[in-house]
């Protein structure tokens, strides 16, 4: 179990680097890049075969954040893997910085897709996974979509054209942290019960605690064995995890602390 | 011009199977409209790398940006109301924002569809979508401009938005012609007017121009094939050169070609323009020629501005 210590030190500081990032801008979503960052610390560090020293490596695994808002998740996780340096974090949202609000896969090495505007990701990993079977590729295409998220249509379109062209070469991850900007998603707009709908979309479909290593690094195995049709892994997770005052609350969806509450926050993520 | 008449769509599909034989980079998109869009000539051929997206616009467009993002260089087609319109954001996200490598050809523009009605008469097509940064803006006049404009977008890095129309339209151009993007093609030297002219109403300017010259009244013709980039000099060439400016487009009067054409001249050349085309309203069902009639965009509407 030494990897999983390993990555949970990683995942930590992963997290501490979110933090960092919309402290420094005075904006960003801390609470949906927290919940997030276990399932990227793996996904980084243990699944995707890619080289953060040739990001335009073509037979490279992709990666798609659907929700493109949690970028602090995905810059700090970058920044992490050697992509770029972690100082550079802190210029997260800056006019002079290439770290967008959302993220620029022209501006920032390692980001396979823009993303920002909900629900178009899919289609886009969709593209990379057919373009995958198409040149013979090895390649896998990860995408990562919020709970929230999944209310938008065009979600539901990509699913149906997931399962028409079989793409098994395809692994979603839905980060069920079960709130969104209004509300939860009970309340607000039920995207339940996910797990029926992707299956019923012609997905296998994994249910999992999106905060244990050990359960996402064995999804995302079992996810490699499926064929003939593409993977859904449910990762049950808690918005804002790993800072207690953010745990659950909608409200830090897209707020930055202030400074007591950054010092808080760093402290209990050392 | 020709009496032969052939719609742009028709030349589109032709076209796309040329290409698709010379070019195995390219993959062609449809929503469950291969047959009226003629993307069905690409799929018989080319089955492996034909997608039918199902009636899913939205998808297709942003599937199209990931598969561009591999070196595939996409195709896409739907109605013109479709693309532009159902699929916009997608078109400016996926799309225009990462400037993708993603050709929009969109069929069945303006109000000469027909009898559809105004559900599926786009009019604002070309409003959209010059507006989006990174997005070059095509609208063909006849068969050889189009089989022209679908192999010469492929040289294109980046998005490019191919505006086609359903209803025949009659053959102007020799095969010999050459074209450039963003370069307006001047018929005629008649200084008495020029009538800047996009898509299937090229051939009602051309057929005014021919009919004021027996009654005295020399004008020309520009036919504006690129709507972004503008062709500028030629817009101020013309406004030196002639006495009168007019255009004309099977579109909303607002945001199409008469305002892509009035911006330059406010700017660089002041002069008065007169505006001909969808008047800021829906259009309706009909025969694609009855509407044209109706919406004042023939070649006798261009004629009755001289003989008043």
């Amino acid at each position: 179990m030494e990897n999983i210590e390993k990555l949970s030190e990683i995942a930590k500081s992963i997290r501490r680097g979110i933090i960092e990032e919309v402290y420094n801008a005075m904006s960003g979503h801390p609470g949906g890049s927290l919940s997030i960052a276990d399932i990227l610390t793996v996904l980084y560090f243990n699944e995707l075969n890619i080289d953060p020293k040739n990001p335009t490596w073509e037979d490279r695994d992709r990666f798609v954040l659907s929700k493109g808002h949690c970028s602090p998740a995905l810059y700090s996780t970058l920044a992490h893997r050697g992509y770029f340096d972690i100082e550079y974090l802190k210029t997260f949202r800056n006019i002079n910085s290439n770290l967008q609000g959302h993220p620029d896969m022209n501006k920032v090495p390692g980001v396979d897709m823009t993303t920002g505007s909900l629900g178009q990701g899919l289609s886009c990993a969709n593209g990379m996974a057919i373009a995958g079977k198409l040149n013979n590729k090895k390649y896998r295409v990860y995408c990562l979509l919020g709970d929230g998220e999944i209310e938008e249509g065009q979600v539901w379109e990509a699913a149906m054209a997931a399962n028409k062209y079989k793409l098994d070469n395809l692994c979603v991850i839905i980060d069920n942290n079960n709130l969104q900007i209004d509300g939860k998603i009970e309340e607000v707009m039920s995207s339940y019960p996910i797990d029926e709908k992707f299956k019923s979309f012609g997905f296998e479909v994994i249910t999992i605690d999106g905060h244990n290593l050990k359960e996402i690094i064995e999804a995302f195995e079992k996810a490699r064995q499926i064929k003939g049709k593409p993977t859904c892994i449910i990762a049950k997770t808690i918005k804002g995890k790993g800072v207690s005052f953010m745990e659950n609350q909608v409200g830090w969806h897209g707020k930055a602390p202030n400074e007591e509450q950054y010092k808080l926050a760093i402290k209990e993520l050392n | 011009m020709k009496e032969e008449k052939k719609a742009t769509r028709q030349s589109y599909g032709e076209t796309l199977v040329k290409l698709g034989k010379e070019n195995k980079d390219i993959v062609v998109f449809d929503a469950d409209l291969a047959g009226a869009t003629k993307t069905e000539m690409f799929a018989k051929e080319f089955p492996d790398r034909f997608f039918d997206m199902g009636i899913a616009e939205q998808n297709m467009m942003s599937t199209a940006a990931g598969m561009s993002t591999c070196g595939k260089i996409p195709y896409v087609s739907t109605f013109a109301v479709f693309a532009a319109g159902r699929a916009y954001d997608q078109i400016r996200n996926s799309i225009c924002y990462p400037n993708l490598n993603v050709k929009i050809c969109a069929t069945h523009a303006g109000v000469t569809v027909g009898e559809d009605g105004a559900t599926h008469q786009m009019i604002e097509d070309l409003s959209l979508m010059r507006t989006l940064p990174n997005m070059k803006v095509i609208c063909t006049s006849d068969d050889i401009e189009t089989k022209w404009a679908v192999e010469e977008i492929y040289k294109i890095n980046g998005p490019v938005y191919l505006r086609l129309c359903r209803a025949k339209s009659n053959i102007i151009y020799d095969e010999s012609t050459k074209f450039e993007i963003g370069k307006a093609v001047q018929i005629g030297e008649g200084t008495d007017a020029t009538i800047f002219a996009t898509g299937i109403v090229v051939q009602e300017a051309i057929k005014a121009k021919e009919e004021l010259k027996n009654k005295g009244i020399d004008i020309r013709v520009i036919d504006v094939h690129t709507i972004k980039p503008i062709d500028e000099e030629m817009i101020i060439k013309c406004a030196k050169e002639t006495k009168r400016l007019i255009s004309i487009e099977d579109h909303n009067i607002i945001g199409g070609l008469g305002s892509a054409i009035s911006e330059v001249l406010v700017e660089k050349y002041p002069a008065k323009l007169e505006r001909m085309g969808i008047k800021d309203c829906f259009g309706k069902s009909g025969k694609s020629e009855e509407l044209m009639k109706y919406f004042k965009i023939t070649s006798q509407d261009i004629i009755s501005k001289f003989l008043r």
